[in-house]
C-alpha cells in the first residue's frame, strides 16, 4: 500500500471532528482525498486548478477555528509558496499532507517531482516536517497530527512501499526510532529509503560490519539526542533520504552534529540536480537511492573514522 | 481552404492520433484525453498557420506554439514526428529515461518545444515574454499560446491575460481547449469557468468561439485573429476530450491513463475503418 492511500483511509476515520475541512485542487482521486469527499462532502472543498488560492483561503478557514487537512501533489504545493509564509507566519492549523513526493511520479517527470521540499519546510519557521516510510506510519501520523500544534508537511509518495512496521506503531514528534542497534556505524534514513536502507544493513552484516539503523521520520523538529548517541557510539554516519542532499534529511543531521559531536557523515540522496521520466525503479538506480551505494557509503565513512 | 487541404490536415490529425495512442500505451503513462482533444488544434497549426521550417529549427522568425497545458504533450511529439523533426523510433521512447521525450514538455527551440511547462498556468506568462521580446527586436513571429480550461482556474493566467492587453501584445494569439473536462470530472462541477468569452473580453482581448474538431473554422479563426491589430487575441475551440478514440471519448479518466496494449490492438481496426469512412464522407459532401 503507498503511504498516501493510507493517509486517505486515516482522513475518513479522524474527519468525524467536525472542525476539519479537507482542500483539494482537482486531484483528489490521486491524494485519496475523495474517500473523504464521499462521507463528509459539506467539509470537502475543490479549488479547482488554484493551488495559491487553495492555501490563500485556507488562511481564512485557520483564522476562523477550523483545522485545515490540505492534500496536493508536493509539487503544486511549492506553487503556494507566499501563501505558506503567512501559514507558518502565523502558526495555523494547517496540516499539508503532499502526495506524489520525491520521485514517486515517476513517469511524469521533474515538473511533477520534488528533490527540495523538505528543505523549503524545514526553513520555513513554526512548520514541522515529517516523512512516513511506510503505510502503517503515515496511518500513525495521520492519526496524531490532530494532536501536532500548528502547521505540518507531512510527504508522501505516490507508489506503493513495502510494510515495514506493524500494526499499533508509535509515533511521537521530534522522535527517532531504532530500527537495529549497531557498533560501527549509524544508517539515519527515512521515507522510502528506510525499506533499502534495511537491506543495506542485511548485506554489510555478511561481510561482519555492525550497522545500526534509525528511522528519522520526523525530520524537524529532529531527534538531537538520538543523533548525538548514535554519533558517539560508532563515530560514524550515513544518511539517506529520497531527496535532495541539501537541506534535508542529511542536513539536518549534520547541523546537530557539527555543533555537538562532529563525526565523519557520507550523504546518499539526489545531488543538487532535477529528477526527470522514467519508471521508479530506474529512477532510483540512476540517482543512487540503493541499497548498494547505502553499503558504499558506510564503507567510505567508515574508512574516514579516525 | 479547399478539399484536398482539408482532407489533408484531417489525414495529419488522424495519423498523430494513432501515435498520441501507441506513444502513451506503449509509455504505460501519460495523457491521451487532452491530447486528443488538442488534434486538430494543433494540426491546423503545426501544418497550415504557422510559419516554421523542419529544416532551420531554431530560425529566429519561426512561429512559437507555448505548449501552456504541458501534459498533453504527446499531441505535440506527434506533431513533431510528423512534421520531421523527430524521427519515427521515438513513438517508442516516450517517458523513457534519458528520452528527450520527457512526460511533460522541455525547453528545447531546436525541436520546436518552445517552453518548459507542466505546471499548469505558465504558458501564457511565458508566452507574453516571448511576444514582448518579438517586438523589441522587432520581429514580426506570433506566439500561440494552448491552454486547457481546466487550466484558466489558475490566477496567474488572468495576470497574464491583463499584461497581454495592457502592452497591447497583438502578436499573442491564445487557444483555449474548451473540452469540458478536467481530472476530476466536468469544469463547471470542479470550480466553473464561464462565462469564458465574456471574461476574456473584459480582459481586453478579442474573442472568437469555433468548434475546434472542424479544420476550416479554426484555419478561418486564425486568419481573423492575424488580421486583428492592438491586442491579445483568443479563440475558444469547443472540443472533445479523447476526440476520435472511440472508446475514450468524454471519459473523465482517458484524462491520464492510456488504453492497455490489448485495448488497443482491438481499437486499432475499428479506428481505422471509422476513418476511412470520414474521409469518404467528405468526398461526397
Ligand atoms: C499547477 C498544476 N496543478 C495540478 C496539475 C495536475 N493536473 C494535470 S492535468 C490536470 C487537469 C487539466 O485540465 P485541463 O486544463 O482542462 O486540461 P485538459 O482537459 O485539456 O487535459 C491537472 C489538475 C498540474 N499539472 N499543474
Ligand atoms: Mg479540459
Amino acid at each position: 500500500m503507498s503511504t498516501r492511500e493510507a493517509f486517505g483511509k486515516a482522513l475518513v476515520r479522524i474527519g468525524s471532528d467536525p472542525s476539519i475541512v479537507v482542500l483539494d485542487a482537482d486531484v483528489s482521486g490521486s491524494t485519496k482525498t475523495s474517500q473523504f469527499r464521499k462521507i463528509y462532502p459539506q467539509r470537502f472543498i475543490n479549488f479547482g486548478i488554484a493551488e495559491e488560492n487553495l492555501f490563500g483561503t485556507a488562511v481564512g478557514l485557520a483564522y476562523s477555528g477550523l483545522k485545515v487537512y490540505a492534500s496536493l501533489y508536493s509539487v503544486f504545493v511549492l506553487k503556494a509558496y507566499d501563501q505558506l509564509r503567512i501559514i507558518a507566519h502565523d502558526n495555523l492549523e494547517v496540516k499539508i499532507f503532499a502526495s506524489h513526493s520525491g520521485l514517486t511520479n515517476s513517469s511524469d517527470g521533474w515538473s511533477h517531482q520534488t528533490v527540495e521540499d523538505v528543505a523549503v519546510f524545514r526553513a520555513l519557521p513554526n512548520f514541522k516536517v515529517i516523512v512516513p516510510a511506510d503505510a502503517v506510519e503515515a496511518d500513525t501520523v495521520t492519526e496524531e497530527s490532530l494532536k501536532i500544534k500548528g502547521p505540518i508537511y507531512v510527504r508522501l509518495s505516490r507508489s506503493e512501499s513495502p510494510i515495514i512496521f506493524e500494526k499499533g506503531l508509535r509515533f511521537e514528534l521530534g522522535k527517532g526510532n531504532i530500527m537495529n542497534d549497531g557498533s560501527d556505524v549509524y544508517i539515519i534514513a527515512n521515507g522510502n529509503m528506510l525499506s533499502i536502507a534495511i537491506k543495506a544493513v542485511e548485506e554489510l552484516k555478511k561481510d561482519g560490519i555492525s550497522v545500526g539503523l534509525i528511522n528519522m521520520s520526523s525530520v524537524k523538529p529532529i531527534d538531537e539526542e538520538l543523533i548525538i548517541k548514535a554519533a558517539k557510539s560508532t563515530g560514524a554516519i550515513v544518511t539517506a533520504e529520497e531527496h535532495s542532499v541539501i537541506g534535508g534529511l542529511g542536513g539536518a543531521v549534520t547541523e546537530v552534529l557539527s555543533k555537538h559531536y562532529p563525526v565523519p557523515v557520507e550523504f546518499v540522496g539526489i545531488n543538487d540536480s532535477f529528477g526527470q521520466s522514467a519508471s521508479l525503479e530506474e529512477l532510483f538506480r540512476f540517482y543512487g537511492l540503493t541499497s548498494e551505494n547505502i553499503a558504499s557509503s558506510v564503507r567510505k565513512v567508515l574508512k574516514r573514522k579516525k | 481552404m479547399n478539399r484536398e487541404e482539408v482532407k489533408k490536415l484531417k489525414e495529419i490529425s488522424y495519423r498523430m492520433m494513432i501515435d498520441v495512442l501507441q506513444m502513451t500505451t506503449e509509455a504505460g503513462s501519460g495523457h491521451p484525453g487532452g491530447s486528443l482533444s488538442s488534434k486538430d488544434i494543433v494540426a491546423v497549426l503545426f501544418f497550415k498557420v504557422m510559419r516554421h521550417d523542419p529544416k532551420n529549427p531554431s530560425w529566429e522568425e519561426r512561429d512559437r506554439l507555448v505548449f501552456s497545458k504541458g501534459h498533453a504533450v504527446p499531441i505535440l511529439y506527434a506533431a513533431l514526428i510528423e512534421a520531421g523533426y523527430l524521427d519515427r523510433s521515438y513513438i517508442k521512447k516516450l517517458r523513457k529515461l534519458g528520452s528527450p521525450l520527457q512526460g511533460h514538455p522541455e525547453w528545447n527551440p531546436d525541436m520546436m518545444i518552445e517552453a518548459t511547462t507542466g505546471s499548469l498556468g505558465n504558458g501564457l506568462a511565458i508566452g507574453n515574454g516571448i511576444a514582448f521580446a518579438g517586438k523589441l527586436k522587432k520581429k514580426d513571429y506570433k506566439v500561440y499560446v494552448l491552454m486547457g480550461d481546466g487550466e484558466l482556474q489558475e490566477g496567474t493566467v488572468w495576470e497574464a491575460a491583463m499584461f497581454a492587453s495592457h502592452y497591447a501584445l497583438d502578436n499573442v494569439i491564445a487557444v483555449v481547449d474548451r473540452n469540458g473536462l478536467q481530472q476530476s470530472g466536468p469544469t463547471e462541477k470542479s470550480m466553473s469557468v464561464e462565462p469564458i468569452a465574456d471574461k476574456w473580453r473584459a480582459f481586453g482581448w478579442h474573442v472568437q468561439e469555433v468548434d475546434g474538431h472542424d479544420v476550416e473554422a479554426l484555419y478561418s479563426a486564425f486568419r481573423s485573429a492575424q488580421e486583428i491589430s492592438d491586442k491579445p487575441k483568443v479563440i475558444i475551440a469547443h472540443t472533445t476530450k479523447g476526440k476520435g478514440s472511440l472508446i475514450g471519448e468524454w471519459v473523465t479518466e482517458f484524462h491520464g491513463k492510456p488504453l492497455s496494449k490489448q485495448e488497443l490492438e482491438k481499437l486499432l481496426p475499428e479506428l481505422e475503418e471509422k476513418h476511412k469512412e470520414e474521409m469518404k464522407e467528405l468526398d461526397v459532401n
